[in-house]
């Protein structure tokens, strides 16, 4: 299910006084399983973006092509695109809305005409993989915490069996743990069954240890498009986009800056505790 | 002057499937010009906790005192209500006007303020949070972070005694955050107001006077930063997590590296390295 843009702007409210683009001369593929991390400052277009790869919303100009489908070709059936291409929004659990969370979980696949047989097992192995207890499914989706409510949310595109996931800020507003726990799911449904992940954030330090490639927007263009060392290696103008580098990336700068041997950038914490070891024995070598 | 006096609060939620109990006991003291980080996983009972703060939610047991007015007596309602500003996670939800200076003088004009009086609010209350240049823009073309500053701005308009920001920098970038949280400490630190920030960024916590951990509708731990999150086993366990440049000093202790506890920012992590040598 690979997805391409060529070419696209995005103009809302075009030709009203109020116009504004959003997106300007895009181009972007995305490829069968990879796992894409966006950023990019508030307003910037990420959201404008991920709502043109399921056809949510149609290029002004240019073209979006998924699996060969053009979004804005004349009788395209945009439905069966958006079975595929499961979107999670941002604030996710605000749209559940079913009695119990297995009749919340099932809408999507009951839309789709999945047999009634099927239903229950695409149910259940949805819950299992954000990691919900089966008991939970006749309980309200209401009386659960925040951050089960959001993933029974989750569970409820994933139960589509759609071959690429689109999470736009899935971990906004939960504690330490829930966001650990959404991540790791996350990343064991891209390693296990090879969908196709894409992850919009405002954390530094979720994309660089999680993404393998990582696309920077700015004023609806793309500034980046790399790996999250590459883009990480940027930090000032990252600043001046609004956005800044892991912490751990941070530390380092820091200690370059003060005449460490360390390298520009580390992903994860164990990088840079290890970079930062490695200097400190060479100083004490040195002294 | 304790600002808030909260003494063995408990609030229970009837819902379709029976009680749940969200606040066990809360004793918190929080006085004039302290700046409070309460951190806690979700249903902790943090932002049930804030909600009594200004009479939103009613003690179920125990009492809620503000500046010495008990929140259960119901004529008072409306000076707690006054003297207690809320910030909340979502900027659009808070916002009233079509013009960035009419929402900030929504709330004094409810207060019945004299309009001379409202015009000389709303321009101290933007310059307060730096967002003068703005009064007469539209609210809804601004950034989330310039957005918090409006609801901020439209608070401190009441010239309230206690500002509440309830994850209030949830849905923002890297910039909108720090610009909420640089305003915050500016007005804290500067200007003497009190502040509670309930947040689940551990990095936003380090900034607090004092950080308060909720878990289990009861206040588990309370202390200065440092002593917070030196406890990051209790912390883990919580479901929480302490600040990245404190758990990398933790992970170069481990590694042998000399370094004193009680770090928490990056720059002190870098000055603590440099003098190891």
């Amino acid at each position: 299910m690979p997805i391409k843009l060529e070419q696209v702007d995005f103009v809302y409210a075009g030709g009203s006084p109020f116009e504004r683009a959003a997106l300007k001369g895009i181009n972007l593929s995305f490829l069968d399983g990879e796992f894409v991390g966006i950023i990019g400052q508030t307003g910037s277009g990420k959201s404008t973006l991920v709502q043109m790869l399921n056809g949510l919303l149609k290029p002004t100009r240019g073209t979006v092509t998924v699996n060969g489908l053009v979004t804005t070709a004349k009788g395209v059936k945009l439905k069966s695109l958006r079975q595929e291409v499961g979107l999670v929004f941002q604030f996710a659990e605000y749209q559940l809305f079913a009695e119990t969370v297995a009749a919340d979980v099932a809408f999507g696949p009951e839309n789709q005409g999945v047999p009634a047989s099927e239903i229950a097992e695409r149910v259940d192995q949805a819950l299992l993989n954000v990691g919900l207890p089966l008991e939970i499914k006749e309980r309200s989706p209401f009386e659960l915490s925040g951050g089960q409510m959001r993933r029974v949310a989750i569970a409820g595109v994933l139960a589509m069996n759609p071959k690429v996931l689109i999470l736009d800020e899935p971990t906004a507003g939960l504690d330490p743990r829930g966001r650990d726990e959404i991540l790791s799911r996350i990343r064991e449904l891209h390693r296990q069954r090879g969908i196709t992940v894409i992850l919009v954030s405002h954390s530094m330090e979720d994309v660089a240890r999680l993404v393998d490639r990582l696309v920077v927007i700015h004023g609806g263009q793309i500034v980046y498009d790399a790996t999250p060392r590459e883009v990480f290696a940027h930090g000032s103008s990252l600043k001046t986009y609004g956005l800044g580098v892991p912490q751990a990336t941070e530390v380092l700068g820091l200690l370059k800056a003060k005449g460490w041997a360390v390298p520009e950038v580390a992903l994860t914490l164990d990088e840079a505790r290890q970079a930062i070891v490695r200097a400190y024995q060479l100083r004490r070598e040195l002294a | 002057m304790d600002i808030l006096d909260i003494a063995d609060l408990h609030h229970i939620y009837r819902g379709h499937e029976g009680e749940t109990i969200a606040l066990a006991g809360v004793d918190l003291v929080v006085s004039e010009g302290e700046f409070v980080a309460v951190i806690g996983r979700n249903g902790s009972g943090k932002s049930t906790l804030a909600k009594h703060f200004n009479a939103i939610l009613l003690p179920g047991g125990g009492r809620v005192l503000v500046a010495g007015l008990d929140t259960r007596e119901e004529a008072l309602l409306w000076s707690v209500r006054q003297m207690v500003g809320m910030v909340f996670q979502h900027p659009d939800n808070q916002i009233v006007a079509t013009v960035v200076e009419e929402d900030v003088a929504f709330g004094p004009e409810n207060l019945g303020v004299p309009t001379a009086e409202i015009i000389e609010r709303v321009d101290a209350s933007l310059r307060q949070v730096n967002m003068e240049d703005y009064r007469t823009h539209a609210p809804h073309l601004l950034s989330g972070g310039q957005k918090q500053r409006v609801a901020i701005a439209g608070i401190l308009a009441m010239r309230p005694r206690l500002i509440v920001l309830d994850e209030a920098t949830a849905m923002l970038d890297p910039i909108g955050r720090s610009e909420v949280m640089s305003t915050i400490l500016r007005l804290n630190r500067e200007e003497g107001m009190t502040a509670v920030l309930i947040t689940h960024h551990m990095d936003e916590a380090v900034k607090a006077n004092r950080v308060v951990v909720i878990d289990q509708g009861q206040v588990v731990l309370s202390g200065t930063p440092a002593e917070v999150f030196s406890q990051y086993k209790l912390l883990e366990a919580l479901g929480l997590d302490v600040p990245v440049a404190a758990k990398l000093s933790i992970l170069l202790a481990e590694s042998g590296l000399p370094l004193p506890a009680h770090i928490l920012t990056a720059e002190q992590l870098v000055d603590e390295l440099c003098r190891l040598n």
